[in-house]
Parts: C-alpha cells; sequence; structure tokens
C-alpha cells in the first residue's frame, strides 16, 4: 500500500523511486540500459542529457505509462509493474501522489476549456464535485491563469499552454512532480514564470525531477544534476560539480566548444553557458 | 498547379477544423434540443432514426424529415449549413448507389432515358432509398451538433455501453480532430516551401507521401494524448463535472419522441 510521505526528516530518509539496472526499449533499441539511480523525497534533482539520452523515457517509467523490459523499478518499496497498475486501488494512489507534465502541452490538453482541463484530474480521481470546483479555482489562481477559465486550450499562447497543463497536474497536489522540458520552447518571460513556479517548491514538501538540457537554469531547479548519456547515469552530483565537470558536459554533449578565427588563426573557447574565457588576440 | 493544390487542401483542412469548433459551439447554445438531458435526447433521436431506417412509406419519412427541420430550425442551427454539409452530400452518396435501381427495378417504364427504361418502381426504390438515408442523417446529425461530445459519451454510459467501447469512441473523436489540426500543419508547412509548379505525377506522390506521414504523426500523436489522459488517472470512464438530472422538459419531449416514433411506426406499415 503506498504512504504519503510525512515529516521533513522523515522525508529525506524515504526513498520515492529505486530503479535498479533498468533497460527499456522501444522497438529493439534500448533507452534505457542498465540504469540505476536512486531518489530521496524532497530531492529536487535536473536530469541532463542530449536528445535521445533516455531523460523522457525514464520520467515515462517513473510515471507507470512505460515499463521496464529488465531490472526493477520502486515507487515507495513497491514495484512498478504493469500489473500493479492494473490494480485500481494501487493505480489511483499512485495517479494521486505522482504527477507529470509532458513536453508537449497540446498532448495534455484535450478538453473543452481551461477549467474542464484542471478538473480532468480529480474527476478522475472520483473527488468530490464541490471539493472540485474548489480546489481548480484555487488552482487557476496560484497559477495566475483565473482569467483563462473559459477559453479554449487551442486558443492559448504557448506560455499559457505550458502553465495551464502544470495547473491540470499540480491541482491534485502530487507529492513527485516529474516535468519534462518545462521550459522548451517557451519565450524568456514564460521562461521565468514556470522557473518561478518550480523554486516556488523549494522547500522539500514534493520531490521534484526535471528533465532538461538547459544548463543556464540547473542552480535554480535543482539541487542534484543526474547526467544521462545513451540510456545510462554517467555523472551524479550538485549542480555546480557537474557544471564544472566540463569534460563530462562535452561527453554527454550538453555542450559544445565554440570556435572562430582570428585572422586565419583558430581559436577554442567553452560553451557560452559556462564562464568565458577571456583572451587577448 | 502546384501552389493551389495545396492552398486548397490547407483551406479545406482548415475549414474542417473550424466546422469542428463551429459543432462544439452549437451544443452550446440556448435551443430545443440543447436544453434536453443527453440521455432523452441521445434514446429518443435514436428511435427516430430506428424508426426512419425501417419505414416503408415515403409521406412517412417525409414527415420525420420534416420534423428534423423543425428540431433544426428550433435549436437554432443553420439550415444552410445543414444544406451544404449534410442534405447535399447524403443526397450525392445515396443517389450515386441508388440510381442503377432506375433501370435495373423491373416494372412499368416511367421514363426513357436514352433508350433505357427508367421504371415507377425503379423510381420509387431510389426516392425511398434518399428519403430514408437523408431523415436519418438529418436526426443523427442534430444529435451530434446539439450535444457535447463528453456528454454524448457519457450518455451512452448510462445505457450500459461498455466502458471500453466508450474509451475507443472518445480516443477516435480525439484521433479525428488531431488528424486535422496535423494535416493542417504539415500542408501550412509545404505551403511556406513551395516554389514553382507540380505536374499531375508529382502532386499524386505529394499526395501519397503525406498520406502515410500524416497517418503515423497522428497515431504517434494520439498515443501520447493518450497516455497523458492515464497519467492523470484516466481508466475509461467518462467523468463530468455536470451531472444528468431529469427536469419536467425532459418528460414532455420523452413523450414527444415516443408519439413521434409510435404515429411512424403505425402510418408506416
Amino acid at each position: 500500500m503506498l504512504e504519503s510521505s510525512t515529516s521533513g526528516a522523515a522525508k529525506a530518509e524515504t526513498l520515492e523511486f529505486e530503479a535498479e539496472a533498468v533497460r527499456y526499449e522501444y522497438e529493439r533499441v534500448a533507452a534505457l540500459q542498465g540504469l540505476t539511480l536512486r531518489v530521496r523525497a524532497g530531492e529536487r534533482i535536473a536530469l541532463l542529457g542530449a536528445n535521445g539520452s533516455g531523460k523522457s523515457t525514464l520520467l515515462r517509467l517513473m510515471d507507470g505509462l512505460h515499463f521496464a523490459c529488465a531490472g526493477a523499478l520502486r515507487f515507495r518499496g513497491e514495484a512498478l509493474t504493469e500489473e500493479a497498475m492494473q490494480d485500481d486501488g494501487f493505480a489511483m494512489n499512485f495517479r494521486r501522489r505522482v504527477g507529470m507534465v509532458f513536453q508537449n502541452p497540446d498532448v495534455q490538453l484535450f478538453n473543452p476549456t481551461v477549467f474542464d482541463e484542471v478538473a480532468f484530474g480529480p474527476l478522475q480521481l472520483g473527488w468530490p464535485r464541490e471539493e472540485i470546483l474548489e480546489r481548480v479555482h484555487a488552482t487557476l489562481q496560484w497559477i495566475g491563469a483565473e482569467h483563462l477559465k473559459d477559453r479554449a486550450p487551442y486558443r492559448l499562447s504557448g506560455g499559457e499552454k505550458k502553465r495551464v497543463a502544470i495547473a491540470s497536474v499540480i491541482v491534485l497536489d502530487p507529492d513527485v512532480l516529474l516535468l519534462d522540458e518545462p521550459t522548451a520552447a517557451l519565450d524568456p518571460r514564460s521562461q521565468s514564470q514556470v522557473i518561478e513556479l518550480l523554486e516556488s517548491w523549494n522547500d522539500g514538501r514534493k520531490t521534484i525531477i526535471t528533465a532538461t538540457h538547459q544548463l543556464e537554469i540547473l542552480g535554480e531547479i535543482s539541487g542534484r544534476a543526474v547526467v544521462l548519456e545513451r540510456g545510462a547515469v554517467v555523472g551524479d552530483a550538485t549542480p555546480a560539480e557537474v557544471l564544472a565537470n566540463t569534460e563530462l558536459l562535452e561527453s554527454a554533449n550538453l555542450i559544445h566548444s565554440h570556435r572562430h578565427l582570428h585572422g586565419g588563426v583558430p581559436h577554442k573557447h567553452p560553451s557560452p553557458y559556462l564562464r568565458h574565457e577571456h583572451h587577448k588576440h | 498547379m502546384s501552389a493551389g493544390v495545396i492552398a486548397k487542401t490547407v483551406r479545406g483542412f482548415s475549414g474542417a477544423l473550424g466546422r469542428t469548433l463551429v459543432s462544439e459551439n452549437s451544443a452550446h447554445e440556448r435551443g430545443l434540443l440543447q436544453a434536453l438531458d443527453p440521455r432523452v435526447k441521445l434514446v429518443g433521436m435514436l428511435a427516430l432514426v430506428v424508426t426512419a431506417a425501417l419505414a416503408r412509406k415515403l409521406p412517412v419519412m417525409g414527415a420525420l424529415f420534416g420534423l428534423g427541420v423543425a428540431l433544426a430550425l428550433g435549436s437554432r442551427l443553420s439550415l444552410w449549413s445543414l444544406a451544404k454539409r449534410v442534405w447535399l452530400v447524403a443526397f450525392a452518396f445515396t443517389a450515386m448507389i441508388a440510381a442503377p435501381a432506375l433501370f435495373l427495378t423491373p416494372g412499368e417504364t416511367a421514363y426513357t432515358l436514352g433508350g433505357v427504361a427508367i421504371t415507377a418502381q425503379g423510381v420509387r426504390s431510389a426516392l425511398l432509398l434518399i428519403a430514408r438515408v437523408e431523415a436519418a442523417v438529418t436526426l443523427s446529425t442534430l444529435l451530434v451538433l446539439t450535444t457535447p461530445w463528453m456528454h454524448l459519451l457519457k450518455a451512452l454510459r448510462t445505457l450500459m455501453v461498455p466502458v471500453e467501447v466508450i474509451a475507443m469512441l472518445a480516443m477516435t473523436h480525439r484521433y479525428v480532430v488531431l488528424l486535422t489540426e496535423t494535416a493542417n500543419a504539415m500542408f501550412e508547412a509545404r505551403q511556406s516551401r513551395m516554389v514553382g509548379r507540380l505536374n499531375g505525377r508529382e502532386q499524386r506522390r505529394l499526395m501519397v507521401n503525406t498520406g502515410g506521414v500524416l497517418l503515423s504523426k497522428t497515431l504517434e500523436m494520439g498515443n501520447e494524448v493518450f497516455l497523458a489522459m492515464q497519467a492523470r488517472g484516466f481508466r475509461g470512464e467518462v467523468r463530468l463535472l455536470t451531472e444528468f438530472r431529469l427536469r419536467g422538459w425532459d418528460y414532455v419531449a420523452m413523450s414527444g419522441f415516443a408519439a413521434a416514433v409510435v404515429a411512424a411506426a403505425l402510418a408506416g406499415r
């Protein structure tokens, strides 16, 4: 039986997710290969990796949407398998505890209005009608989208869609949030708004796992950075330590060296995301 | 003509998208059918459709068609829009199917066309088929245009339709909308890169290739949508904030539907 996390100290000791040598294949192509990872309750983790490194796949496995071909993935000690998710009691409890925001918000917005969209999750979990109405209003207000409640999701801007997609998940107040590239394809202001939302959960009450390849926001959204390459963990440290390891970042295709010519003389600099190397020509 | 083909296709898909949106909007208008409980509407309209399908007399089918037109007017639906989207299309397809009956049904010669006899019985058969289809399609379309799709699915569920069927219908509706949106985007992208003309062979190849890619993209997108629904607890049941409740007007409507079905059944024997 899944149990909710309690106090901060107890939270820190609780293992939310435990992946042991997890393997997952898409049509015989290995997306995850022998991945091992432990996530404690209250942690804020950034999953870093280039496109195709397995970040989204790992999030989907953690969200019980796909299931490992080999190895084991556990959520609070319970095996996360297809059989387990077929049990209504387990599945409902799991969906209440874990929420995922997809990379493409259009995939997540399939109701006639924003209000219906945010109400979808609580409806599926069978909450009382009055509680749903109250919670949806409160969530829309908190996220600054109350004025959008009667609008059709397809009429929203990219930033608004992302905020509504996030609202549709946090309305359930899950203990774990999985976010797949939450700032992708957003304008700078919308990106800031999403980052501010993520920062508001810095108190350790939620476990937040964010897949991203935007190194510049790493320190703001996470206290631990896990680097994936070809479906396996190749780095696991604090954001500062990971950002200082240029060799790791280059190997994982997270940065590239910038090259230019000065009068025919090639010069090489590390990625502009990192500390800029000044030199004279 | 290359730009014309693609531009026309883009306009076609945009138009289809627009019509989808209009359908959703018309379901929320303040009209006769929109005011009814979806369950009453579903059972009543389906009963009328079955009656139209089983009727054997033209006046009965004409009356059912006339009832459909009256309901459309009362529900603030545009007759012109219905004519363009439903009646003309249904007539065209049904007429193609019914045409051979004009010549092949044995009986008295009513007309001669190019030396080929058209029998009175053949004309009657063709008219019966066309009238039956027009009446049935009109009533079915009214049901869809005056009921939000999710309400319709929930109404089906209360009629004990299996949850698997409901889930399939929900996803099918979503797939169709996604297909239209994706196709629109693909053709707009193609149009923005088109310079010069395509000959007929190139146009056909373009359409075939696009069709295959479109289907793959839509299936993939549809799967993603289904995963997103599952991630928020969806397990096949349609759940709505709106609770269905029968009111006085629903009981009046039920009586009206029953009376129409009985009258049509008796008159159509």
